[in-house]
């Protein structure tokens, strides 16, 4: 307060024809609404502020933790801090491995890293670079306290595994020594941090930027069929008398009231080969029994299970835009000479615009971070790319990876967000 | 542009029910002329709306037929009606400018860019918003958007404006120069206009004729004047203007005349133009500036009563009475300089002509 106090009071106004307002006591006036409104707010956020911290702690904490796992490195230089010090001075160019003294400290990490049992940890980091470090690692550690310390260290290193020789090995461990590591992300899109620079996988390998695609490509997808479906049921919502639209308004959230398995389930039994669908279409001839549909574990299975799943996020807001648009608009329209599709398309739907955005955003955002429905119906070609990150995290538990590619996620909708903001106006959005 | 160029307007027989119980609308037979301002006055609920939506075209009629230009248009959509509209809550397209909102019965008309301009700016000037064009609705008070919701009637050239209650939503200054204004408007292209309302001030001061509504009849259908000066029932009389009513019997009918025994005993005379013959109850009307302080002995009426209360509102003086047995009895001496000698509690002779006081229908 008393900083804004001096500046302003320090700087009177020089030039006299635009006399800054003051208040009765000479204050500026704007200085003097400043504090005012400062007051307000502080109280405001005093109000608030034990909500805050809960989601500090909770919430944003949790996030930034995660999304600093994707660039975390700190396990290498932790568990062999001699060793990293000691390769600083080896040239990975030379063509050689390292000298006597590398190998020297390599063991006296090792013994404090197997009371420690902290070498395997580093083994399996270190194997998401290269394969058999983990077993490599575990090996060593196992004979590392019988080593003879009068003897040279290399040799015997050498011996429990020819890989010590080799300088691959130690090209990793030297390229994966900085605390901090831009390799999970480069993994993330395809790409490989290797001696020689940063390159694309080999085309076998590459997985992920493909899944990003299709992640979007599906998201939009499903966003777009539930606009399609959930317009018109959104409008009659909207248009119906009260007790129609009640029963309605209970059938659009009655999905809410079962199990998201159930309905998911549902969808398997309905759409399988030997499903509902299937043989009703059979039945009546239109496809032969050979050659039954294939609509689930596919793409289709993800998009039409997503859909029905969604629809709800799409119709409510779409709804409470369309509840506040007053029936007197399309009539002024049709009594101003438009016909029923001129008075719905230049008067009604604008309208609708900021429920549209909101829904779309609601459903695209909800759908591109899904995963057990594209895991249950979605087969191998239905599946997102937070299946992949589920799968690091509670499988291969590369959470490194997973944060890399849950950041890549929000950066996309981030992005996107931007997109829609430049082209729409996030103000134009209206969630209820 | 003084020449009419407005539509004519015959409702036949029309009824109109919402859930087949009740009609909302009971026999409604009305005939406008080209040109006419035609306000549809009445208490809330009384079917005005109803029917200004079945002639716009968004209620169908349940019985009957709507005329325009003596063409039945009961199958006609309301967009090829061709008739202009203004909503109570204006209806002015949000997400369009003003300029747009002008435009757009042009478009949809596809008239040229020029002409729809040209067009858009002789309106937004009859509203003098001349530069307004390019704002939103919502950038413009309750009266600009009023005029610009007018302009957006009439800029198509339409031959009949329906009005539903546009003034409603202004505080009492506004509203009492845009009703001259949309007057004027009247005046100067000749429209036919159907206004509705429920303000009987405004239904005085705007109109060519003034259609009473009550329970989806209409009560009277008369010049402003008329409906003031004449009222054919005591619903009109209570609802135009303010009115003093007084209970009793028919004595005796003679012509246009008849005597009216209160139930206090008091003998009246007075102008007989509802009344179903001697012995009926009826309600007399009196209007309460024609009741006179100053008597003398010519006066067809001359009664005593007691002053309750008095009110001095600068031109005139509010002057709450007894006067047979009727406590809510109101005379207004008009303010002329000279105070007059009154005094709460006191018991004066007031007087009024026989051709001032209607025998109506009896009110229960
Ligand atoms: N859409 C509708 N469905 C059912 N009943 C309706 C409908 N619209 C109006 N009504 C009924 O018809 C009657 C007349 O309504 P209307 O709107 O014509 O009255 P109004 O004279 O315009 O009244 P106000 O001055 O309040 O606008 C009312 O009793 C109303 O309840
Ligand atoms: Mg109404």
């Amino acid at each position: 307060m008393t900083t804004t106090d001096t500046v302003s009071a320090a700087a009177p106004p020089a030039d006299p024809p635009p006399q800054p307002l003051t208040t009765r006591d000479g204050i500026p006036l704007k200085v003097s609404l400043m504090r005012a409104l400062r007051r307000e707010k502080m109280r405001a956020m005093l109000l608030i502020a034990p909500l805050l911290l809960f989601i500090l702690l909770t919430f944003a904490a949790p996030i930034a933790d995660m999304l600093f796992r994707s660039v975390e490195n700190g396990i290498v230089s932790n568990t062999l801090p001699r060793t990293v010090e000691a390769l600083a001075d080896w040239d990975e160019t030379s063509g050689e491995a390292p000298g006597e003294p590398v190998f020297a400290a390599l063991h006296a990490d090792l013994l404090i890293a197997t009371e420690k049992k902290t070498h395997t940890r580093l083994g399996s980091r270190l194997n998401y670079e290269a394969s058999g470090m983990s077993s490599l690692f575990r090996k060593t550690g196992r004979r590392a306290g019988r080593m003879d310390e009068a003897e040279p260290f290399k040799a015997q290193f050498i011996d429990i595994d020819d890989k010590w020789g080799e300088i691959d090995t130690w090209q990793v461990l030297k390229t994966f020594s900085p605390p901090l590591t831009s390799g999970y992300f480069l993994n993330a899109v395809d790409m490989e941090l290797t001696p020689g620079g940063i390159e694309m996988k080999p085309e076998s390998e590459r997985v992920y930027l493909f899944l990003f695609a299709r992640t979007l490509f599906l998201s939009l997808t499903i966003m777009g069929c539930c606009l399609l479906l959930g317009y018109p049921v959104a409008y009659l919502l909207a248009a119906l008398p009260a007790r129609t639209s009640n029963l309605l308004m209970i059938l659009v959230l009655l999905p809410f009231w079962t199990s998201l398995l159930v309905r998911t389930s549902a969808w398997k039994v309905l759409l399988q080969q030997q499903g509902v669908i299937n043989d009703f279409l059979v039945w009546t001839g239109i496809v032969s029994d050979a050659g039954r549909l294939v609509m689930i574990n596919n793409q289709t299975g993800t998009i039409i299970a997503m859909t029905h799943i969604l629809l709800p996020f799409m119709i409510l807001p779409l709804y409470s835009v369309m509840k506040t648009i007053s029936p007197s608009y399309v009539r002024a329209a049709k009594s101003l000479g438009a016909t029923d599709w001129t008075a719905f398309w230049r008067v009604y739907f604008p309208q609708t615009v900021p429920g549209i955005g909101a829904g779309s955003i609601l459903v695209f955002i909800l759908s591109i971070g899904y995963y057990i429905t594209p895991e249950l119906v979605g087969g191998t070609s239905g599946i997102f790319i937070s299946n992949r990150i589920a799968y690091h995290i509670s499988s291969s538990l590369n959470w490194g990876l997973a944060a890399a590619l849950g950041v890549l996620l929000l950066a996309a909708v981030l992005l996107l967000f931007y997109v829609y903001d430049k082209i729409v106006g996030i103000d134009n959005v209206k969630l209820g | 542009m003084t020449e009419s160029r407005g539509a004519a307007v015959r409702y036949e027989n029309v009824q109109k029910s919402y859930d087949g119980e009740t009609l909302v609308v009971k026999n409604l037979n009305l005939d406008i002329p080209p040109g006419e301002f035609l306000t549809m006055l009445g208490p809330s609920g009384s079917g005005k709306t109803t029917c200004l939506m079945m002639l716009a075209g968004f209620e169908p009629a349940t019985h009957g037929e709507i005329f325009l230009n003596d063409s039945p248009i009961n199958n006609v959509p309301p967009h090829k009606r061709g008739i202009g509209m203004v909503f109570q809550n204006y209806a002015l397209f949000p997400h369009m400018s003003v300029a747009e909102n002008l435009a757009f019965p042009l478009q949809v008309r596809g008239m040229g860019k020029a002409e729809q301009e040209e067009k858009v700016k002789r309106a937004l000037d009859m509203v003098e918003l001349g530069g307004f064009g390019s704002r939103r609705p919502a950038q413009l008070s309750g009266g600009q958007q009023q005029r610009v919701a007018v302009a957006r009637a009439l800029v198509f050239d339409p031959e009949l404006v329906l009005m539903d209650e546009p003034l409603g939503a202004l505080d009492k200054q506004l509203r009492e120069q845009m009703q001259y204004e949309i007057k004027h408007i009247h005046e100067n292209i000749g429209v036919s206009i159907v206004y509705v309302t429920h303000d009987q001030t405004e239904a005085l001061t705007m109109s060519d004729r003034v259609a009473v509504f009550n329970d989806g009849v209409i009560q009277q259908l008369s010049t402003p004047d008329e409906l003031y000066e004449n009222p054919q029932n005591s619903f009109v009389a209570q609802f135009i203007g303010e009115n003093n009513k007084l209970s009793g019997t028919v004595t005796e009918v003679s012509g246009t005349d008849c005597k009216v025994r209160l139930d206090d005993g008091t003998e009246l005379a007075a102008e007989a133009v509802n009344i179903e013959g001697v012995g009926s109850r009826t309600t007399i009307s009196l209007r309460p500036e024609r009741v006179e302080f100053d008597t003398d002995q010519s006066m067809d009426n001359l009664v005593k009563g007691s002053i309750e209360e008095m009110i001095y509102l600068g031109d005139h003086i509010r002057v709450r009475m007894n006067v047979a047995g009727n406590t809510e009895f109101i005379v207004k001496v008009r303010n002329r300089g000279q105070r007059r000698d009154l005094r709460t509690g006191q018991t004066v002779e007031i007087g009024w002509a026989a051709s001032d006081c209607k025998a109506l229908d009896a009110v229960a």
